[in-house]
């Protein structure tokens, strides 16, 4: 193990990533790079076939990039391990054969982490942090959506992962309950500085829940820019609000120069 | 005049002048909020209690049917039949005959569900397993289990293998096609979670494809229990006289040849009995336990 107190926790070095259609050969995202340090709330932001959910994706390790490297602590991801955990956009990451206490339990037994008492003693800790107790022994199909986001996020945050991947986990949810996910994450993360990679389409919610945002264009993404941000969504000294310059630079300024091109 | 509509706009965005206003909500006054049903309607909506209702029509339709005909030898009356039933009942008869026939048929049934887990194990770990398992269904899955008999008494005689080899073929294809299509059929975002965890391959089949796939794979087991039951019945029919044990088939045959009517409508009684046993008791309970519970299926 190398501890690298200083250095990236994360390090997306040229990462080219490609998938197949039945037709075709797509390029998700070209050459990008950028690096995560702990306790940064890193957003990837960027329009619909950006590759943003690939990039997350391989950093998971589920997909392997076809060019450059993905390290965590240096060393290079090549599968999906508990030490990076997915919180996925669709309500059915939950196992349903399971309570959620078994799912976050499950999780933590499952990757050999814990055993027995103590991993229900951990499973419950953040089950109550995400005020879930008295739902402790439902089964998730019989919780709001927004619940069974907040169970998804217990179990990332039980399992301690050296960095949480969210997969726009707020999307499918009503704007009112949203927001409240977002403040609420916003609150987890102020109890524990947890590293969070987020990804998301909507600017506000890149705006309000990132420190650290990165943009990529669109189709094949590739790195725009990438800003911090304090939520407050301040006025630059251009005058414009983050949200604006943001919003400026992904919908109305001309495509990127397309040279490198070659799929 | 562009100009004046261009200012007008705004003001027909909003709708006809009425005034806002906010009310108080009331706690009482509304009359019934919640009230139990009577008893007739708690009654009528227990499903069960339904069809033990429409049980006892038929009975009394086939009673009554039966005294018209008068006829002991084409049409026994239920009375007589339950009288029938009661006897071999008491005398054992029935019994070690359903005993006889249930032993034969788990046999059947487990050596089927072995199978089928080898069939959809190498279906799942590889793309020839899986086009194996696709041919092998596609030729098989139509041809009914009874057509093999014959073939089975050359190949393993008269007596207890044949029945279960034919049972096997009944129950095989069924379970390993339906299993494998609910494997397939696992979201994937339960793999990817699975696959989060980082556990091993046997613990990813047990813990997130069998759950995952459990509605399919119940189904299998339903559908294989079904097949099997009337294959095994069909075959004891067939040759039950040769095969010592003498089963429920085998009971029903030797009835009919003394003519004792009765004594064959009490021993298809008893296939629909047990038939409905397992169907109600123990299928009906697994899916109240599992996928029910889970929400997979309502």
């Amino acid at each position: 193990m190398v501890e690298l107190s200083g250095g990236p926790l994360l390090e997306v070095d040229g990462v080219t990533l490609q998938y197949r259609t039945k037709r075709n050969l797509v390029t998700a995202c070209y050459r990008i790079d950028f690096e995560i340090h702990r306790s940064d709330r890193f957003v990837i932001l960027g329009p619909s076939g950006c590759g943003k959910s690939t990039l997350l994706k391989a950093t998971g390790g589920y997909i392997a990039p076809v060019e450059g490297e993905i390290r965590l602590n240096g060393a290079v991801v090549r599968r999906p391990g508990p030490d990076r955990m997915l919180v996925f956009q669709e309500f059915d990451q939950l196992l349903p054969w399971k309570t959620v206490r078994q799912n976050v339990v499950f999780a933590l037994t499952a990757s050999g982490q814990l055993k027995g008492r103590e991993a229900d003693e951990r499973a419950m800790h953040y089950i109550d942090k995400v005020n879930l107790s008295k739902f402790a022994d439902s089964y998730p199909h019989t919780l709001s959506g927004g619940m069974k986001q907040r169970v998804a996020i217990a179990r990332g945050m039980a399992m301690e992962p050296e960095i949480l991947l969210m997969d726009e986990p707020f999307a499918a949810l009503d704007a009112l309950t949203r927001v409240r996910m977002q403040d609420e994450l916003l609150a987890l993360w102020e109890e524990t500085r947890f590293t969070l990679m987020f990804v998301t389409h909507s600017i506000s919610e890149a705006v309000k829940v990132g420190s650290r945002i990165l943009l990529l264009s669109a189709h094949p993404g590739q790195v725009r820019a990438e800003m911090n941000s304090d939520g407050s969504d301040p006025e630059g000294p251009d005058g414009m609000r983050l949200s604006a310059r943001i919003e400026r630079m992904l919908f109305h300024e001309g495509t990127p120069e397309r040279e490198t091109e070659n799929v | 005049m562009s100009e004046a509509v261009k200012h007008a706009m705004p003001v027909q965005r909003a709708t006809t002048a009425r005034p806002e206003f906010v009310r108080e909500v009331t706690d009482t006054g509304y009359g019934v909020v919640e009230k139990p049903l009577g008893v007739f309607e708690t009654l009528w909506g227990n499903a069960g209690l339904r069809k033990v209702g429409v049980l006892v029509f038929l009975a009394c339709l086939w009673q009554a049917y039966g005294l018209w005909v008068n006829n002991d030898l084409l049409m026994p009356t239920f009375t007589q039949t339950v009288a029938a039933l009661w006897t071999d009942v008491a005398s054992g008869r029935l019994p070690a005959a359903a005993a006889a026939s249930m032993k034969v048929l788990l046999q059947g049934y487990v050596a089927g569900l072995a199978l089928a887990a080898i069939l959809t194990a190498l279906a799942t770990a590889s793309r020839i397993g899986s086009d194996l398992l696709d041919v092998l269904t596609a030729m098989f899955n139509p041809l009914p289990s009874i057509a093999l008999l014959p073939l089975a008494m050359i190949w393993f005689g008269l007596g207890d293998p044949s029945i279960i080899f034919v049972l096997i073929h009944a129950v095989l294809w069924s379970v390993a096609l339906n299993t494998h299509a609910g494997f397939r059929g696992v979201s994937p975002t339960w793999r990817m979670v699975g696959r989060n965890y980082g556990i091993g391959q046997i613990g990813y089949i047990w813990s997130i494809l069998i759950p995952g796939a459990f509605p399919s794979i119940l189904t299998g087991l339903k559908i294989g229990w079904a097949f099997a039951w009337r294959t095994l019945i069909a075959a004891e029919l067939v040759f039950g006289s040769s095969s010592g044990g003498g089963g429920l088939g085998w009971y029903v045959f030797e009835n009919k040849n003394s003519l004792e009517i009765p004594s064959v409508f009490a021993g298809l009684l008893t296939v629909i009995l047990l038939g409905l046993v397992v169907e109600n008791l123990v299928f009906r309970t697994v899916e109240r336990l599992t996928v029910q519970r889970w929400g997979m299926q309502q």
